[in-house]
């Protein structure tokens, strides 16, 4: 056999990019996603039913199997199907687009097979009610050691993935597969790769003498030693899914508009800055509790300066001016705003990651840099404040960004074409509105100091009797609302993905059919292969539009910054 | 594009509006670092720093003896205990209730101890929403002062198990 015929059996030319898809890795891009998507749906029936709870005119569950699902809940949507679908980020970003093979078959077996059985565990623990202990099972708080088990094998699993996708990387440039440097979107994955290692290697700090524990062979961790690892491994992984959010962001900004990075050190720096800033961040997590000195406190969350907070600011901006230079060479250059108007809102993969931005930045990010102020966690730490807080970084900021790269993943990837494409067209939507509504919902009620994971908000039946203010009340309302609206919009989610992955019309050999008009197609398609051509070229960059909008962003931030200082200020003083 | 390579040197500084953006975000993050120290010199609401190593039987110790010596009542048989103003005073967590009640008074700063018994807990003020973490083994201390007065509740907010969703506590603040 000619060495071509090897080669041309190991990958196939993607049709619309142009790109070699390489046929084993492929394989565990789309195995990846399938589970990732999966755990999702269990995920998301705990999401509808602790929703259907917390909203208090309904209280649906009982209290064991509130708790129960706030674990399941809590283990299957921030562990099992944020970081499978990052794994198959990690196979997409480092074969087809550095153009090489992935370094080994059999380790992505492996790790395949151990981040599978370790979640299976996981979840056969925790319904059968030997681990209502919640996603970061506190001791002295103790679980069925298969707990502990279960995510340990689930993160070596994932270790395993990140040191296949280094050494692919390593290969890659051993080989000369590519020229020059690494896309962009390789270089975010690649930062999320860094700072997954950093976290699982605390998670195994935490984990695994608390398993040990469990197992009756060591003495329990002191409990403060545990916070402080876990959020370890707790914060450093909402800091991966940043980066692979980033990095769907420019992947998706290119894909759908054209876009190209308006500055590649300027990108590139940003994501740098994460690795370098955001590491030991999670004193986030810490701010109220013993042990721990406020300068302690005060440099670890802003290492002296938020400078991780800065490069997402940086993202937040070169984002949004690349479509709009896009859309301006386009021709769309009608005023301050005409060229956002003209943006690809038809185009569901667009729309989920313009609102995966817009909710990440404008709640997410301007509540969680305020909440993790040192003297403002005061006033939030354990209330519904928090779950208000991440539900807009984790669910409205990387879910939806994931979702809107899965409506290009099963194009190009699974070579399937969607059917209802109007009720792809609202599903962002409606789950982004969902989200937001949720968040709302959550963080007004915890002004209120409603607390999060509780069952019963009015504390009925206890010996002191307690219970908030009505308004909190309808908050609480507000949330249930929010969370169904979200759960509809999770549920078509997954129906219209299953219904093309295993039943669409195949794809093979032919385009990704356009979301937009043929000729604005043609337009993007153009920008694409002329940005291929210009790379590393100067050009001018002018993007009133954008700064428009940062500055507005600039603007909101400030005014809920100061405010919540200023209600701080209202409080009993405490030292 | 962020899907293919640069190639050549493509490093070049942030020029037009990219600069100006990283110049005005870069500007707020300073902003925002140099609140946080200063309102410990200005603010009079900072997160405790005071903490003391302790075995829970020795805290539940401390805690029954200002029970014994400072008790002034009872509210549904949960006793209540007025510490001296500027004196320490002693609250415990565990599964589910804070003990004893506390009856302070306006203005006047208490140290109070605050650890746990058993799992760990979240002591949560209601309604002025003020929150610390409560941790088996380590004896918090608050040095609080009232500036509002009426009864408070105390909750509990992080997770201590099936009757978590029970656990409160009081704190009756007179003028
Ligand atoms: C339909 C979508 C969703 C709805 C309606 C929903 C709703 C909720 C609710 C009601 C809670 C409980 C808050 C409490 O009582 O303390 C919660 C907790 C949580 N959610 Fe979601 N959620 C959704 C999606 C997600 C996703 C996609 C993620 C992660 C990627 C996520 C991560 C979490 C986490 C980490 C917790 C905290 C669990 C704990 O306290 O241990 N959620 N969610
Ligand atoms: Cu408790
Ligand atoms: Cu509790």
């Amino acid at each position: 056999m000619s060495t071509d015929t090897v080669k041309a059996a190991a990958y196939r030319v993607c049709e619309t990019t142009g790109l070699s898809i390489f046929l084993k890795a492929q394989f565990f891009v789309k195995i990846n996603a399938v589970l990732a998507v999966i755990f999702l749906l269990v995920g998301g029936i705990a999401a509808l039913l602790l929703a259907l709870t917390r909203w208090s005119n309904v209280m649906l569950l009982n209290d064991i199997w509130y708790y129960r699902m706030v674990t399941l809940h809590g283990v299957n949507m921030l562990v099992f199907w944020i970081i499978f679908f990052e794994m198959a980020i990690l196979y997409f970003a480092s074969t087809t687009l550095l153009n090489t093979k992935m370094f080994s078959k059999k380790l992505a077996h492996t790790s395949l097979a151990l981040m599978f059985v370790g979640a299976v565990v996981t979840n056969y623990i925790i319904l059968k009610g030997q681990a209502d202990v919640m996603l970061t099972s506190y001791p002295p708080l103790e679980a069925h050691p298969l707990f502990y088990l279960g995510i340990i094998l689930f993160a070596v699993g994932a270790l395993i993935v990140a040191f296949n996708f280094f050494a692919t990387l390593y290969i890659a440039k051993k080989n000369k597969t590519y020229e020059g440097s690494m896309p962009l979107v390789t270089f975010g994955a690649a930062t999320a790769a860094i700072i997954a290692v950093v976290a699982l290697l605390h998670g195994a700090a935490a984990l695994v003498p608390t398993f040990l524990w469990s197992m009756g062979w060591m003495e329990m961790m002191d409990p403060g030693a545990y916070r402080l690892l876990w959020w370890g491994l707790g914060h450093h992984s909402q800091q991966i899914n940043v980066a692979a959010m980033v990095s769907v962001w420019y992947f998706v900004a290119t894909m759908s508009t054209g876009a190209k990075p308006l500055n590649e050190t300027v990108c590139r720096g940003a994501f740098i800055l994460y690795i370098l800033f955001i590491n030991l961040a999670a004193a986030h997590h810490l701010l109220v509790d013993p042990g721990l000195s406020s300068e302690w406190k005060i440099w670890n969350t802003s290492y002296a300066m938020y400078l991780a907070v800065l490069a997402s600011m940086i993202h937040g901006y070169t984002v949004p001016a690349s479509m709009e230079v896009a859309m301006r060479r386009k021709g769309y250059n009608k005023g301050i705003f005409g060229w956002f108007a003209k943006l690809p809102w038809k185009d569901p993969g667009f729309s989920a990651v313009a609102l995966s931005a817009i909710i990440f930045g404008f709640i997410g990010g301007i509540t969680g840099v305020t909440l993790g102020t040192e003297q403002i966690n005061i006033m939030a730490h354990n209330t519904l404040r928090i779950p208000g807080h991440f539900h807009a970084t984790v669910v409205g900021g990387t879910t939806l960004a994931f979702m809107g790269l899965a409506y290009y993943l099963v194009p190009l990837i699974f070579q399937k074409d969607f059917y209802m494409k109007k009720l792809a067209r609202i599903q962002p939507w409606l789950f982004g509105g969902g989200i937001v509504i949720m968040s709302l919902g959550m963080s007004f009620a915890g002004t209120y100091g409603v607390p999060r994971r509780t069952y019963d908000s009015d504390f009925g039946g206890a010996v002191l009797e307690t219970g908030f203010d009505p308004v909190a009340h309808i908050f609480l309302g507000v949330l249930g609302i929010g969370g169904v609206i979200a759960f509809i919009g999770l549920l078509l989610f997954l129906v219209l993905i299953v219904a093309a992955v295993f039943f669409g019309p195949s794809l093979k050999g032919q385009k990704m059919p356009t979301w937009q008009t043929d000729k604005e197609q043609k337009m993007t398609d153009e920008l694409i292969s002329k940005g291929y051509e210009e790379e590393g070229k100067d050009y001018h960059v002018k993007t009133p539009g954008t700064i428009v909008l940062v500055l507005i962003f600039l603007l909101s931030f400030a005014i809920y910054y100061f405010a919540n200082w200023a209600a701080l200020a209202d409080l009993w003083h405490i030292r | 594009m962020s899907i293919f390579h640069p190639k050549g040197n493509w490093y070049r500084p942030p020029t037009g509006s990219e600069r100006l953006w990283v110049g005005l975000a870069l500007a707020w993050c300073l902003v925002m670092s140099i609140t946080m120290p200063w309102w410990h010199f200005q603010g009079k609401q900072n997160a405790p720093q005071t903490t003391y190593e302790v075995e829970p039987e020795a805290f539940i110790q401390r805690v029954h003896q200002f029970v014994e010596t400072n008790q002034v009542g009872e509210m549904n048989n949960v006793p209540i205990v007025e510490p001296e103003p500027g004196g320490d005073a002693y609250l415990l967590g565990q599964m589910w209730r804070w003990y004893p009640v506390l009856k302070l008074k306006k203005d006047q700063t208490y140290r109070i101890h605050v650890s746990s018994a058993d799992l760990q807990h979240g002591l949560s003020i209601i309604p002025i929403n003020m929150n610390i973490h409560v941790l088996p083994g380590y004896d918090y201390v608050m040095e609080i002062t009232p500036t509002t007065s009426g009864e408070f509740s105390l909750i509990c907010n992080e997770f201590c198990g099936i009757g978590h969703h029970l656990m409160t506590g009081k704190i009756i603040v007179e003028e």
